[in-house]
Formats: structure tokens, sequence, C-alpha cells
């Protein structure tokens, strides 16, 4: 695998609130972790990769780091800001259901647009963009549980 | 049996809250903060949510966030530990509202004995014996509390209503101070918690304090699990705390223990509970009651052996209590050092990566402790990072097998005060037992 590519993925992992992430390619995978003991730890293996981490015998397997919300294993963005959850809560896309979302992949936003909703105890709270530019990526899931820091959007 | 629960807390505890649940196929979802993402329950955990930043405020007590928590992860209750909002009725009624049940007592007795003043009148109704004082709130009036202060005897202490745990409070040795210390600590309680009433009290000057553990179930049952004897304290903070309390016959413990489960009867208590006591003269005074599971909960289940965290689940399943009165008895005796990230002399935190971690063993040896290895004691919370329990035949084997264990203690990378729990445990006078909750202190200022 490209070192340049495993470098990518470390500064996509250091500059957003992602603990851990796994990329196959073919029959190699690399999985990179923060929370570590020693720190970010780089573990590139041929096969099935092993449980990376202090050996807890964990009840059941947890699937990438015991994290109940799935981070979306982006493809490494070369340069982007990433705006993250400010709130535990469901993460939506538009207003109501059925209505078109308030961004798409593409579009330019200015700051402090509605950028999505998180609903929590009941309110929707509208989430804004805190700079302008245009959304590269989305990586939540609409109807998707968010927690606090979770990285939302990309915007360049 | 309750299928999932939210740890709403950290540390040591949360850790021993997970454990409980997976002794009941509970699943167990751990919230946490940015910094907290390496704690050893978060790690454990079924499933883990980052409620916010290293902040208390915006993460542990940050009520929309933690229910939130529960939503998204289709929790059924929320266990809030110690500390935190543990005892914060207006958390314990959102929790309930939201449709979650709340792991403790009602909302409505988490308030009565939060407002310490009426704390002390419903157990006066129950016949719990009390600390001579003003029988409620301190008026206004400058010649009323001098004569009133007069009545009780110098020295007395004044208390803010709405503290508790030793904050909010000033002691008074004599008349000419009187009405300046009621201004002083009236505004400081305004400041601190939002309640500027205070009241009065006899100041006992050589207590010490027990306290009888409680569990009440929702079928009417209640029985009481002997008392602690946490006298060795440090600006009110707690660090050697012991059961059964040397000295205490088994008359005594029944008459004191029988009175507080009549007032849980009373109150309508659920949950576990502590009702904590001056005892002077052979005679218990009772000064505040906490609604929640305590730190020291583990010398209690080690001489009983009930699990009380197991009990708190059970109870708030709707389970009856697993326990008659006659069920529960003494066995041997059982010593907790609180182990903190401070140093030994000065008391100032010591946060940082712990690089070595060396828990002792061997029979009557328990550690409830979060830490490992490599982990790293964030500067954003209290400083307590673990508890070392021993329990022996008797006080001399427990004490005994105590300095094994802090002789066996290692942690290198911050500072620990385990050295000053091995000079407690080599002084002649706690080796005695008995010291009253000046003494630690007395022996520091030397």
């Amino acid at each position: 695998m490209d070192i340049r590519k495993i470098k990518k993925l470390i500064e996509l992992l250091e500059e957003s609130g992602i603990s851990e992430i796994e990329i196959q390619e073919g029959e190699e995978s690399v999985r990179i972790s923060r929370h570590h003991p020693q720190g970010t730890a780089l573990m590139v293996q041929p096969a099935t990769p092993a449980w990376g981490g202090p050996a807890y015998a964990a009840p059941t397997a947890p699937s990438a780091a015991g994290e109940h919300m799935p981070t979306k294993a982006a493809e490494p963005a070369l340069k982007g800001h990433i705006i993250k959850s400010p709130m535990v809560g469901t993460f939506y896309r538009s207003a109501s259901p059925g209505a078109k979302p308030f961004v798409e992949i593409g579009q330019h936003v200015s700051a402090g647009d509605t950028i999505c909703i998180i609903e929590a105890m009941k309110m929707f709270n509208q989430i804004e963009a805190d700079q302008s530019g245009i959304i590269i990526d989305i990586l939540a899931e609409n109807g998707q549980p968010v927690e606090y820091d979770q990285p939302l959007f990309v915007i360049e | 049996m309750l299928d999932k629960v939210v740890i709403a807390n950290r540390g040591e505890i949360a850790l021993r809250i997970l454990r409980a649940c997976r002794e009941l196929g509970i699943k167990t979802v751990a919230v946490h903060s940015t910094v907290d993402r390496d704690l050893k329950h978060v790690r454990l955990a079924d499933e883990t949510v980052c409620i916010g930043p290293p902040s208390s405020s915006e993460s542990y007590l940050n009520m929309p966030a933690l229910i939130s928590a529960a939503e998204v992860t289709d929790a059924v209750a929320i266990h809030p530990g110690y500390g935190f909002l543990a005892e914060n009725a207006d958390f314990a009624e959102r929790v309930e509202q939201s449709g979650f049940i709340f792991i403790g007592p009602r909302p409505d007795t988490i308030r009565l004995m939060g407002d310490k003043v009426s704390a002390i009148r419903a157990m006066k109704e129950a016949a719990v014996p009390c600390v001579p004082g003003s029988d409620g709130p301190l008026g206004d009036e400058d010649t009323a509390n001098l004569r009133l202060a007069k009545a009780i005897g110098y020295p007395v202490i004044i208390k803010a209503a709405g503290g508790g745990g030793g904050r909010g409070m000033r002691v008074v040795h004599s008349e000419a101070a009187l009405l300046n210390a009621i201004a002083l600590t009236r505004s400081e309680a305004s400041a601190a918690f939002g309640n500027a009433m205070v009241y009065m009290e006899k100041y006992l000057d050589h207590p010490r304090h027990i306290e009888i553990q409680v569990l009440a179930d929702t079928h009417g049952n209640a029985i009481y699990l002997g008392e602690r004897d946490c006298s060795m304290q440090r600006r009110h903070q707690k660090v050697v705390e012991e059961a059964p309390a040397p000295g205490i016959t088994p008359e005594q413990r029944r008459k004191i223990g029988e009175t507080c489960v009549e007032a849980c009867w009373r109150i309508g208590y659920r949950g576990a509970g502590t009702f904590e006591f001056l005892y002077q003269d052979g005679e218990f005074y009772f000064i505040e009651m906490n609604t929640r599971i305590q730190v020291e909960h583990p010398v209690t289940e080690l001489i009983t052996g009930v699990d009380l965290v197991k009990q708190q689940l059970l109870i708030a399943a709707g389970e009856p209590l697993g326990y008659k009165q006659d069920a529960i008895q003494i066995n041997g005796h059982a010593i907790e050092c609180r182990i903190n990230a401070e140093d030994p002399n000065n008391f100032m935190p010591s946060p940082g990566t712990i690089t070595q971690y060396h828990a002792p063993g061997g029979p009557g040896i328990r550690v409830d402790s979060h830490i490992y290895n490599g982990y790293r004691v964030p500067p954003n919370y209290d400083s307590m990072i673990g508890k070392l329990i021993a329990h022996g035949e008797n006080r001399t084997a427990a004490l005994a097998r105590m300095r094994n264990a802090l002789a066996e203690l290692v942690i290198e990378g911050i500072k620990t005060n385990a050295p000053l729990h091995r000079r407690i445990f080599n002084d002649v006078n706690f080796i005695q037992g008995g010291t009253d909750i000046h003494y630690l202190e007395q022996q520091l200022g030397q």
C-alpha cells in the first residue's frame, strides 16, 4: 500500500474526531486507531486484521473500537474543513421527511447556512455551517445517531 | 431485567457499574467526554457515545446530552453513579419524564433529602436523632439568632441548606463572631448553591463520622447493612473508610439501623442510600442522607457479602430485595484507602500518564480502579484514581493486609497519596481505632 496514502489517512484521523479507520484494498488492509495507549499506531496486515488495543477480552468483538456510531471510513479528503456534531442526537439532512435536503455534495454554502438538523429529546436543532465553501463530503446518513464531535460534513 | 443501561459517570464507579451490569446480562452504554475515550469502562462497554468536550458542565453534567445518548441507543435506564448528577432531583425528574428509569430514589425523595433543612425535619418526624439546632432555617432577626446560639451552647456551626458534603459551613466559637458568620455563610451559599438559606447546629468537638447503609425496594422491603466509620478526613473529604465501626456494639448497630429502616419506610425510599451521623459520647446525631451509591460502598459489600450495585440494578428493575434483615451478618472487618492522583504532602493534583502500574493482590485484597499502564489521568476531573480495599477476619488482620497491599502497590508517572496512606497505617492512634474526624488534619498539621 502506498505510504503517501497511509500518511493522508493518519492526517485525516488526526484532524477529525474519528478514532479508528480501516481501509481494505484487495487483500491488503490498514487499520489506524487513535486510542492505542502508545499513541497513533500503524498496523499493516496482509490478512484479517487482529483486534488492536489492550488485551481485554471483550464480550462480543466490538466493531470499530466499540463505537456504536458507525463512522464512515471516508476516502481521504486531501484538504477540507470538517464540521463536527456539537451534540448527541439523530442526524437529519432535511427539515422533514421527504423534504429536500438542506445541502448536497457540490453545493456552495455560506457561513450561517443551515446544513442539517440534529434531533435530541424531541427538539430539532438547526446546525449551521461555520464557514463558507463547497460541501465535498457528507459523512453521516439520514436518521443516523451521532455523538459529540462526530464528523458530519467536509467543506472546502 | 433491564435491557440496556447508560452509565452516566466516569472513572472507577463507571467501571463498577459496568461490571454489575455485565453480571446481570444488561447491555452497557458508556457515555464519555472527548478526553475520556480511553477510560477502561469505555473500552469494555457494548456501546459508547461521546457526549461533550472535557469540561464537566458540558459533558457529565450536561443533562440533554445524557438523555439524548439514552435515546439514540434505545437504553431503558440511566445509572448516575456518585457525584455529578447523582443527587440532582431535576435530572432524575427529566430522566423519568423522558421515559427512562433513573437508577436511584424517586425525584421528590432526592429533593427532600437534598435540602438539608427539610431532610432534618423529615428525620425528626421519623424519630431519627438529630444534632440540637435551629430546627429550621435561620431568620433575619439578629437577637433571635443570638438567643438561639446561646441556648444551643457554643461552639455552633452555621450550615447552608443547599450545601452538604462539607461545603457551605462555618464554625462559630463565640458570640462576637456569630452575626458575621451567618451573613458570610449566607452570601457564600447564595453564590455556590443559589440558595441563601442557612441553619444552625451544635458543633460537636470530637465526633466520629459513622454512617448506615440501607437498601429499599419497591415492594415495601427495607434493610440496613451495618455501619461504616469514615472519620479519617481531610477538608471534609474522606481518605480512609472502614466497616464495621470500631467500638460499636451489635445492640447499638441494631438500634440505629432499625431507626434508619423506619425512616426509609416513612419517606418511601427506593434504592441504595446512606444515613450519615456524627457519633460522640455514645450518641448518634443525624447530619445528612446521601441518596446514591457511595464511594466507600466496597467495605460494606465485603463484610456483608451483598453486592450493592447489583442490588441497585435489581431494585430499579422492580425486583424484590433478595435479603431479609436476619440474613445480613457482619463478617470480619474491611478497610478502604482512596487513592488520589495528588502530591502526598501538599495535595496538589497530579494528572499525567501512568507509566507503571502494578496492583496488589492476595487474599482479602480488592482493587476498584480504572487505571492501567499508559493511562493518562486527565486534569479535568476529581483526582481519585482508585480504591484499595482490604478485608480480614478482624480489624488487625485487615490492617495487616492493607499494609502489605500498600507496600505492593506501584503507580509511577504521577504522584499519588499512597505514601500518606502508608503513614496512616503506621499511626499508633489509627491502629488503635476510634479516632475522630479532626484527627487526620491534626496529624497533617504537625
